[in-house]
């Protein structure tokens, strides 16, 4: 099954700059985003995934710019658009920003405003992308509100936020992402603030969401057990770069990279003997303006090798390719 | 909604109670009584009471009841409108402050209007372009404008204008219609005098609030909403006005009530300065003459009136916020 | 998960070491000296208070020697230089009389010139109220009774405005000083119970402050300075302004305290204390207290400049300190009359102190608050 390429990224990289001098938040990410399918990308907080996010609907906050890279809407096509060329506040950005790329957020509480009603934040983003009227787009509002499975969206649609659970709020969020009908949806930790059987809910949604529209999803998260149910492709972030792609199954039969060995290792699992120690990954991810030499993630690896990790920094992987980046993957291969 | 109305109406009449008490003590605390006072002043002027006069007078005042009785007694003549005799102008007290207290009003609430008219767009701009050579000019210009306190402002704009245009820029009104009945050219006159006053007044709240409408919206445009609203698709104009705007213009309007009394309270001593027909001079004449009747009147409705202001300034507040007005709460 | 909270990290790993050990002061301190305009104002601060200390020693001449013969002479520059080389002089004074009133007014005179020395004998005083002295930094050697050196000229009466604004400065920053403990006293006390046994009490002292804060303050003081016994000594009115001054002011302070109580309430360790077993004196002076201690301080450094306009405005209205009581506000008075201000700028002379000693106070408040939160 070859899927569309929906939005390709090469080599991308985003500084922060300040008086403490340079940050890469991101330093070379390369990957692709295909229709209906799934892109979960994992990593320990503070690796990148919500800079990548922001990157690519061009909404990285000063003192962060994009210093490198493309990010290409349609590649191959006729219409293929590199949204780093782009100027952040131009007419073609703002159409890509809901009506092509959608976002959903974590804090489904703190990314909708508590001063506008559920159906004065929908509508307002159907209104940007498409000519209906204030009838139309109330009435589409309604359709979205039902299609995210709120029940009795007629009333809803004159609800506060605050007048909302948590489960409630967050598909309000998801409405709004598709609102103007994109086709590549960003979902960032969409389920982390919520509790279990919400979250099941959520994923569930989204999925059966994704199906039928054939959108792109791009799912981050740090929960593996959430990449296990939802992601086809993995990428797993350290400090800024990919440091492992794989297929799902894959990833998870035989990870490649010794991080992405030591996040599998540190999911509890139901298997586990009782009381068993849960394995942790030592250390603490190095603050990114005091990036290690050599391969980032060498102090904290178990499996380092004398001298040559310290040094040299592994190749990145050929995007679209199952790898990892690593010297000991690369003895494998 | 209603709860939260209520509780507030209930605070203002404490509040109005309290001013009460403290007006009634202002009137009593000078040693030695009215009575004294008034033969004192009559002395001055060469005439004199007998002990007779003066018991008499203490039983017409209900000098000789009990405090709380001289209190409640007190209270139930001002809610009839009737504060006492002024004894250094021997007429009502309400004929005393006639049109003042309205003018100290008018200059108060002037000041708040353009307090809010200058410091909202300000604060935009200085948050929006943090860092920017005008929000660095702004934030000067502000922290100056908290530094000087206004009574300074005043004079050193009466010293400029003597010095260099000549004339007394003081006053609310000219000179033909100092006297005159109210009529339309005298509001007009009135008009065109009160922006001095009220930029004067306004200068250090103007500065207070830049200063607060910049960090709250500073605060605001880091929150995800903002991210929502420009993931959207909105412009950023579009985007910032809608969203953290409207979240920061909360404790903007709450602002009004610690803002007005500190108005009302400015408008004294600057009225002073500026020679305006406020309550300000009274007041102080009043008090340096010890005709406490005038002085603990004049407290008394200056606090009631300004806790009225604050009042209205809750229920806007209550009006703009959803939260408040769906759940109820503080 | 972004990189933009990075914020402040003192370099390397040894000082990251040192930040993770750091108390909350020292945490508050360092970030403090980052603030350039807030140290630039805490030197300013520093500088009014010696003038504060040493206000006597930095008086030209005696501020409340009066001589109507001198009235409002204009500022004077110490000449440094004359024909002869380095020879700090003023000008002496010259008794001319108006052709017009007949009355005498001395006016500088250019051709006697009185040299200025370092550490001159003058009025005596006792510094730091404990030593009698007579020495003060600058003064004249010789010279008429009458002839003195006139900074910022003189008032109506003829005394010198230079000295007595080193006086005043003393009076207004300690005034300052005074409420300002007096408020902090009530308001951690009342902040404190409101914030830590919540429920009635809470309420209550909240409802006396929402109370306390709508009422316009200045008829209010006013109100109550006038009431105060013209009989009552200088000290008397002194004290009872400073108590005035803080029954309004200490509301500021228990918001703030009251604030940091409640949110404490809630911080993990705080409750991990509380489980620990910890007393409650413990967790409030061991737990608590350390870590509001800087809000605290930051508190206080913006309520002192309220504080001093306060008594400035209460004594330029003449219902503050009562002559021969010297403040900023009582030197200001004189500025009240536009017909006198206008052949005697000078006389508005105080307006620079007042206006400095707030901007410091503001910045150094600002400075501290933003340190306060070394991890927010």
């Amino acid at each position: 099954m070859v899927e569309r390429t929906s939005l390709s990224i090469r080599d991308l990289a985003v500084q922060f700059e300040s008086e403490q001098g340079v940050v890469r938040a991101l330093d070379g990410v390369s990957f692709d985003l295909q229709a209906g399918r799934t892109l979960g990308i994992v990593g320990e907080s503070g690796c990148g995934k919500s800079v990548t996010a922001r990157s690519i609907l061009r909404l990285v906050d000063r003192p962060g710019r994009i210093t490198g890279g493309r990010i290409l809407l349609d590649p191959g096509t006729p219409a293929q658009a590199d949204l780093v060329a782009l100027n952040p506040d131009s007419r073609q950005m703002r159409a890509v920003r809901g009506g092509r790329i959608g976002l959903i957020f974590q804090e489904p509480m703190t990314a909708l405003s508590v001063h506008y009603t559920v159906g004065n934040q929908i509508m307002e983003a159907v209104l940007q992308h498409s000519g209906a009227s204030p009838q139309e787009a109330r009435a589409r509002a309604i359709e979205l509100l039902r299609e995210v499975g709120i029940p009795r969206p007629e009333l809803r649609l004159d609800s506060y936020p605050f007048e909302l659970s948590g489960g409630l709020r967050q598909r309000v969020g998801i409405a709004m992402a598709l609102a103007g009908d994109p086709d590549i949806v960003i979902a960032d930790e969409p389920t982390t603030a919520l509790d279990v059987t919400t979250q099941a809910q959520i994923l569930a949604l989204l999925r059966g969401l994704q199906e039928r529209k054939r959108i792109a999803l791009m799912l981050i998260t740090h929960d593996m057990g959430v990449i296990a149910e939802m992601a086809d492709d993995v990428a797993v972030m350290y400090l800024g770069r990919i440091v492992g792609f794989a297929p799902v199954m894959e990833l998870f039969k035989a990870p490649r990279h010794p991080y992405t060995r030591a996040l599998l290792r540190a999911v509890p699992s139901i298997l586990a003997a009782p009381r068993q120690r849960l394995s942790t990954i030592g250390g603490a991810v190095p603050h990114p303006g005091l990036r290690p030499t050599g391969c980032a993630f060498h102090p904290r690896c178990t499996e380092a090798l004398e001298g040559r990790c310290a040094r040299e920094a592994p190749p990145p992987i050929p995007p679209g390719q199952a790898g990892a980046s690593c010297f000991l993957a690369e003895a494998v291969a | 909604m209603l709860i939260y109305l209520l509780r507030r109406l209930g605070l203002a009449l404490v509040t109005c109670v309290f001013i009460s008490v403290v007006a009634f003590v202002i009137i009593r605390l000078p040693p030695g009584d009215f009575v004294d006072a008034f033969i004192a002043n009559l002395a001055a002027s060469g005439s004199s009471v007998s002990a007779e006069q003066a018991e008499a007078m203490r039983r017409d005042y209900g000098l000789d009841q009990p405090v709380l009785i001289q209190y409640v007694r007190w209270v139930g003549r001002v809610l009839h409108g009737d504060f006492g005799v002024s004894m250094v102008w021997r007429r009502p007290v309400t004929e005393v402050i006639g049109d003042r207290l309205w003018l100290t009003m008018v200059v108060s609430l002037a000041a708040l209007f353009l307090t809010w008219t200058i410091a909202l767009p300000i604060g935009i701009y200085s948050a929006v372009r943090q860092y920017s050579l005008g929000d660095y000019f702004f934030t000067t210009l502000g922290f100056i404008g908290l530094a000087v306190p206004n009574f300074l402002l005043a004079l050193i704009l009466m010293y400029l204008g003597f010095r260099y245009l000549g004339l007394n820029v003081g006053g609310l009104f000219s000179a033909e219609y100092v006297q005159a009945p109210w009529s339309l050219a005298r509001v007009w006159d009135l008009t065109k005098h009160l922006p001095l006053p009220a930029a004067v007044l306004a200068l250090a709240g103007t500065a207070q609030l830049i200063r607060i409408m910049r960090a709250n919206l500073l605060d605001e445009l880091r929150k995800p909403y903002v991210v929502t609203a420009r993931a959207k698709g909105l412009t950023e104009r579009r985007a910032i006005l809608k969203y953290p705007v409207r979240a920061a213009l909360n404790p903007f309007a709450s602002s009004i009530a610690y803002l007005f009394p500190y108005l009302v309270s400015g408008s004294i001593i600057v009225s002073l300065v500026l020679g305006l027909p406020t309550v300000g001079p009274l007041l102080l004449q009043a008090l340096v003459a010890q005709d406490m009747f005038l002085a603990g009147a004049i407290v008394l409705l200056l606090g009631v009136m300004t806790v009225v202001g604050t009042l209205v300034s809750d229920l806007l507040l209550m009006w703009i916020d959803p939260r408040i007005r769906l759940e109820g709460g503080a | 998960m972004s990189a933009t909270t990075i914020a402040a990290l003192p370099d390397g790993a040894v000082a990251e070491a040192r930040f993770a050990q750091a108390t909350q002061l020292q945490l508050t301190w360092w970030r403090f000296r980052r603030h350039k305009l807030a140290m630039v104002s805490l030197v300013v601060v520093a500088l009014f208070y010696s003038v504060a200390v040493f206000a006597d020693f930095l008086a030209t001449s005696d501020p409340h020697a009066t001589d109507a013969r001198r009235s409002f002479i204009p500022p004077q520059g110490i000449h440094l230089f004359d024909d002869s080389g380095f020879n700090p002089h003023v000008y002496g004074l010259r008794g001319v009389r108006d052709p017009r009133s007949f009355k005498l007014a001395y006016t500088p005179d250019p051709a006697r010139k009185l040299p200025v020395r370092l550490f001159a004998q003058g009025y005596s005083y006792h510094l730091f109220g404990l030593f009698e002295t007579d020495i003060h930094l600058l003064g004249l050697e010789g010279g008429a009774r009458t002839d003195g050196i006139f900074l910022l000229g003189t008032d109506q009466l003829g005394r010198d405005l230079f000295s007595r604004m080193m006086v005043a400065t003393r009076v207004s920053l300690s005034i300052g000083l005074a409420g300002v403990a007096l408020s902090l006293l009530l308001g951690v006390l009342l902040g404190g119970i409101s914030g830590l046994y919540g429920g009635w009490v809470d309420t209550l002292i909240q409802r006396v402050i929402e109370v306390l804060r709508s009422i316009p303050t200045i008829p209010l003081w006013m109100g109550l300075a006038a009431a105060l016994p013209n009989t009552w000594s200088v000290t008397q009115v002194y004290l009872a302004i400073t108590v005035i001054i803080s029954l309004i002011g200490w509301t500021e302070l228990a918001r703030v305290v009251r604030g940091r109580f409640l949110s404490l309430r809630e911080e993990d360790f705080v409750v991990a204390a509380e489980l620990a077993g910890a007393s409650q004196m413990r967790i409030i002076f061991r737990h608590m207290l350390p870590s509001f201690a800087s809000h605290v301080i930051a508190a206080v450094s913006l309520a002192l400049p309220a504080m001093i306009v306060s008594e400035t405005s209460l004594s330029f209205l003449g219902l503050g300190l009562r002559p021969p009581a010297v403040s900023w506000g009582i030197l200001l008075q004189d500025a009240q009359n536009i017909q006198v201000l206008s052949g005697a700028p000078w006389l508005l002379s105080a307006a620079v102190p007042v206006t400095l000693v707030i901007l410091a106070f503001n910045f150094l408040g600002d400075g501290l608050r933003d340190a306060a939160d070394p991890y927010g």
